[in-house]
């Protein structure tokens, strides 16, 4: 029989998350004494190798850090680098661009909430096996995944790592009669959204709150996706601009992703939690009278019951779609017309994951000449070992099999997107 | 009433021979009496891609250990497809992943035949190796004759 007080609990390889990584506990004399979320996915050098190329080239090319969340990476990159040329991008163009972040949305949370998440709650490995007991439940989420996917094809060009998005707008703008097609069949999304929020608010959660400091954009009037100040449950207020007055990077050795830290208090945390908790009262009346169905206060802790909060955004997402098509006349032009500048600029917009931070310098030709990308999962790297180490201490009576299980799908609460998340410190050596 | 024909090629041309399957639908394009799609990344779309096929092949290139450019036929209607096409998928649900679960959801096609085409080289870069080029050839072939067949 193995001793309960002292054991390892290890997984090379987590499942159901996007990338590779591992996670590690170590419990001695009955206390959990090491925790580790292990990312060992090497890192790719995005930022390295997008000096020297044109400003126009770094949202196609940051597309790529991400098959499930391309446009987070385009829209911080062409709000970045518009700020850095002094250019503002307003009328229809702004809100397709909240259109074409709704498709995403959609599209990786339901991703997330139908084959990664709900089969946890539900005791099944995968949602394959879920699909079997639950083909009608499955095939919704399949019929609302694709039509994120339509609206990201319509707006973007293709699914995946979409072509349409420029700095300063779009190569091209839809007409309007291809968005009333697509107005309808959400019209059906939405309500399977409903759904949804329904069917996942009855799970059953672990007790555990922990007490996060919430980050997100706040918006004067919006739930938010492209523009805000950044806003924190313990009353940070600031301009994206002050970002790195706030927010620090550093390197641990067990990770391929920078960890960060808000100066002064530690951890953070990110995400559609976060984003909710702080942005409760900018949600329109359908998402949050289905929150109050659903059991959820205008602030959630639980991170079990993320799901939940997914679901909601993802309503949301569905209604803010059906709403922009609704008001859509086609702007004048598809593009603002840029001339390039010497410029600093910097953007934060919300990836379905959590704000995602790009700066860029660039010079009089256009010409990148440093860039940076601080995605979201990197920055809920702290706060998911700060879980895993209070919820392991309060569920050491689980065996090893039921504990890893609940471990794991603690990590699985955050949504991690760890091939984002690998972005590495500068490699600096030293000879003598 | 005629049946419908598809060819499905899945994979990453930017990731050399993972490109086969791609490449092979893409040189069957124009043949007679079928329809190609190439799909990339997210793999939980394949049960709606062949939503009104009645006979259906899917093409992936694979690691299994064989000498790279040999074609593997797997009658996937009949049983689970085995192990080299459940390999690491970056992506959530990978080719086995897809198909299972559309058997699960009863949403199979009439006849599902899957090709994998033992890659050699799945590193940085474009174009596949020769041993993978007569590989897709041989797909091509087959799928044509197959169709024809059909």
């Amino acid at each position: 029989m193995p001793d309960p007080g002292n054991r390892r609990i290890r997984v090379e390889a987590l499942a159901r998350v996007e990338g590779e990584g591992a996670m590690h506990i170590e419990v001695r004399g009955g206390k959990v004494e090491e925790v580790r979320l292990e990312i060992y996915e090497p890192p790719r050098f995005f930022e390295a190798f997008l000096r020297g190329r044109a400003f126009g080239e770094a949202p196609d090319i940051t597309a790529r850090i991400c098959g499930i969340c391309p446009i987070a990476y385009q829209m911080s990159a062409v709000h970045a680098m518009e700020d850095a040329l002094g250019v503002r991008v307003g009328g229809a163009l702004r809100d397709l661009r909240r259109l074409l972040y709704c498709g995403e949305w959609i599209g990786s949370h339901v991703l997330h909430i139908y084959m990664l998440h709900a089969p946890d709650f539900l005791g099944y490995e995968d949602a394959i096996r879920m699909a079997k007991d639950f083909p009608g439940i499955v095939e919704r989420g399949l019929m609302m995944k694709k039509l994120g996917n339509e609206i990201v094809t319509t707006i973007g060009g293709r699914e995946i790592h979409p072509v349409n998005v420029k700095v300063g707008g779009f190569y091209r703008t839809p007409a309007r009669s291809e968005l009333r097609a697509l107005a309808e069949k959400l019209k059906r999304g939405r309500d399977a959204a409903v759904e949804t929020v329904r069917w996942v608010a009855g799970f059953e959660f672990p007790d555990f709150e922990p007490d996060y400091e919430f980050v997100s954009l706040r918006h004067p009037n919006e739930y938010p996706f492209n523009e805000g100040r950044i806003a924190s449950s313990r009353g940070l207020d600031a301009d994206v601009h002050d970002y790195r007055d706030h927010f620090v990077e550093e390197h641990v050795r067990h990770s391929n992703a920078l960890h960060s830290v808000i100066r002064g208090r530690g951890a953070y945390f990110l995400g559609p939690q976060a984003r909710y908790s702080l942005n409760f009262d900018r949600l329109p009346a359908i998402a949050r009278e289905a929150a109050k169905n659903a059991g959820l206060g205008p602030v959630c802790r639980n991170p079990f019951r993320s799901i939940i909060v997914r679901s909601v955004e993802v309503l949301f997402a569905f209604d803010e779609a059906i709403r922009i098509i609704e008001g859509y006349e086609p702007p004048p032009a598809p593009a603002v017309e840029i001339v390039p500048r010497a410029g600093e600029g910097c953007a934060m917009t919300e990836a379905p994951r959590g704000s995602l931070y790009h700066r860029y310098r660039i010079d009089a030709d256009g010409r990148i000449l440093e860039a940076s990308i601080i995605p979201p999962t990197s920055q809920n790297q702290k706060s998911v070992e700060a879980d895993l180490r209070a919820f392991a201490g309060q569920s050491l009576h689980l065996d090893d099999e039921a504990l890893t299980w609940k471990c794991e799908q603690a990590i699985r609460n955050y949504d991690p997107c760890i091939s984002c998340a690998t972005h590495f410190l500068k490699l600096t050596v030293h000879r003598e | 009433m005629t049946c419908r024909v598809l060819a499905i090629g899945v994979g990453n041309e930017l990731r050399r021979d993972d490109g086969a399957g791609l490449e092979t639908v893409r040189r069957l394009r124009g043949q007679a009496g079928l329809e190609v799609r190439e799909v990339r990344g997210d793999l939980s779309v394949l049960a709606g891609e062949w939503e009104r096929a009645d006979r259906v092949f899917l093409v992936d290139a694979v690691r299994s250990g064989s000498a790279p450019g040999t074609l593997h036929r797997f009658d996937a209607g009949a049983s689970p497809l085995p192990a080299v096409f459940a390999r690491g998928s970056t992506h959530a649900i990978g080719i086995a992943g897809a198909v299972e679960l559309a058997r699960a959801l009863g949403r199979l096609p009439a006849a599902l035949v899957v090709f994998g085409i033992e890659g050699r080289d799945f590193g940085h870069g474009e174009g596949l190796t020769p041993e993978v080029e007569r590989g897709v050839a041989a797909a091509v072939l087959r799928i044509a004759e197959e169709t024809r067949g059909a």
